[in-house]
């Protein structure tokens, strides 16, 4: 997996080898002993600052391993989280309002079993794991955000989609109670979001729970969103409520905004500008006044995964 | 009113004053920078703040004449050229912030922004259109200019349409804020209109 360039690794970042393997180690035995994981003790590589209830039994995996990883107050404080406000630091103000549990998705359209899933169904019956991925914005902005979460097809397969289903739409919570932003229409909300049914089924596309080891806050997307890490960033939809499959093509809310400017596919890509503004540098936010700009990747670095889905496609014109 | 009746703390301390007032949103975003309070993309903050605060200026140079004309104080126009000149100052912050932090001085993509994406070449006209005002903002200027002077100094009605047109143009979906300083310029350049009629008016030959 291709690896960020960054100059210097910060050392409050990183759990030392030897701790999280000695980590590892005692969790075995706790499990083996039948104390259970609910001690508090995440197997996350990346820990957070306890600001949100630990998830238990976080499996390890080898995504994003060297990439330096993004402050919690960076991933949690600069959000585009519209149904809170229009200000990057609006959602981390204004998102406790939300109110996470209890908590169902309802999983319908082209499948064979459709019905409802709740977030203590989906953390009991699916295991959790970490995965460190590159988030890049359509604002030329990105971050290093280690996730907890599952893959998506996780979830999906349990619903039994039919051949009919092509696509999968996704739907954010509609509540202007607890999402006040949606008092304006800035959006025609609810936030919509879509993915051809091989994108979303793709190993690298994740249903996230967490951030850092712990829960997510809600200015992250509390307490389900969508991580696919190749595209824009408005692609993964936050706080999700449906998932419905679909034979057409679904409408989603920024392409349908401005179809010049986000396209459906989104596909992070240097050799496509937006009309407004240049893809091919972004700036890594928690970086200094004066740091440089960093080179954009095609498909935001993860092309050697999932190219492959696009073969054949003129990506200009399906941007 | 003789120059010599103004109360001595319009004398002394008025200019200084504003001045220092002037340069608070530039203390307050040192501050920021220094005290790590401008989060974690701090050359978006400086951008941001700086355009701002140039349109700002510029709104607040408008407003004098309309002022003046509202309370019949001449202090207003006073404080215009000062007003007028930190609406540069903060103009040229914001651009050298875009030149230098944002573009990173890279040549070809400035000239590919300045074309290709109205809303920079209509922010880069704007300001490039500021240069000659603050160049003339001096008395000798405005003497050796004489009557050119007040039709050069005209531009920053379009300046202000420009910058207003910029601001609008940048916005993703929230309009709200663009759309409030458009609706204060237009305000502010309807005051004018109108006194610039009333003057046409009293200053038209009786019978």
């Amino acid at each position: 997996m291709p690896i960020h360039k960054r100059s210097a690794i910060r050392n409050s970042e990183i759990t030392e080898q030897a701790v999280w393997e000695d980590r590892r180690r005692l969790m075995k035995l706790a499990g083996a002993a039948g104390i259970g994981l609910a001690t508090g003790q995440a197997a996350a590589l990346v820990s957070g600052p306890g600001k949100q209830p630990t998830i238990p039994g976080v499996r390890e995996t080898g995504y994003g391993r060297g990439l330096t990883v993004n402050d919690y107050a960076d991933a949690t404080g600069y959000n585009n989280f519209y149904e809170f406000g229009t200000d990057k630091r609006d959602p981390a103000r204004h998102a406790h309002t939300l109110k996470t549990s209890p908590w169902t998705v309802r999983v319908d359209g082209e499948c064979e079993r459709p019905g409802e899933i709740g977030m203590e169904d989906i953390f009991a019956k699916i295991p959790q794991e970490e995965r460190i991925y590159r988030f890049r914005c359509v604002e030329a902005w990105a971050m290093v955000v280690p996730w907890v979460g599952f893959p998506l097809s996780a979830l999906l397969e349990r619903f039994k989609p039919t051949s009919r289903a092509k696509y999968v739409a996704f739907e954010t919570l509609y509540d202007p109670e607890q999402m006040p932003g949606q008092k304006r229409r800035i959006l025609d909300w609810p936030y919509r979001e879509g993915l051809r049914m091989d994108e979303a089924m793709h190993p690298l596309t994740l249903l996230a729970t967490g951030i850092y080891g712990e829960r997510l806050p809600n200015q992250n997307g509390a307490p389900l969103r969508l991580v696919v890490p190749w595209k824009y960033g408005f692609k993964s939809i936050k706080s999700i409520v449906s998932i419905r499959f679909t034979e057409t093509i679904p409408h989603t809310t920024w392409w349908k905004l401005a179809p010049r400017e986000y396209g459906f596919y989104a596909n992070v890509n240097p050799a496509v500008d937006h009309p407004r503004w240049s893809q091919k540098k972004h700036r890594l936010l928690g970086e200094g006044l004066f740091s440089g700009k960093h080179e954009t990747l095609p498909f935001n670095g993860y092309a050697d995964e999932v190219a492959g889905l696009y073969k054949g496609m003129d990506l200009r014109k399906f941007f | 009113m003789n120059a010599f009746a103004r109360p001595p703390w319009q004398r002394w301390l008025l200019k200084p004053a504003v001045f220092i007032v002037c340069l608070l949103p530039l203390l307050a975003l040192i501050d920021a920078l220094q005290s790590g309070t401008l989060g974690p993309n701090p050359v978006e903050a400086v951008l941001h703040a700086t355009g701002d605060w140039a349109l700002r200026f510029l709104l607040l140079t408008l407003a004098m004449t309309p002022l003046r004309r509202l309370t019949g104080q001449g202090i207003w126009l006073r404080l215009r050229r000062m007003l007028g000149l930190f609406c540069f100052f903060y103009a040229s912050l914001h651009f050298m912030t875009w030149l230098g932090l944002d573009r990173e001085f890279a040549w070809d993509g400035v000239l590919e922004d300045i074309v290709k994406r109205p809303y920079i070449t209509l922010g880069f006209l704007a300001f490039v259109l500021l240069i000659p005002l603050a160049a003339t903002s001096t008395k000798g200027m405005m003497r050796r200019l004489g009557s050119r002077w007040r039709r050069l100094h005209r531009a920053v009605y379009l300046i202000a349409v420009l910058a207003v047109a910029h601001f609008l143009w940048l916005v993703k979906a929230d309009l709200f804020e663009p759309l409030l300083y458009s609706g204060l310029l237009v305000l502010l350049l309807l005051a004018r209109g109108n006194t610039a009629w009333l003057a046409s008016r009293a200053g038209r030959p009786v019978g």
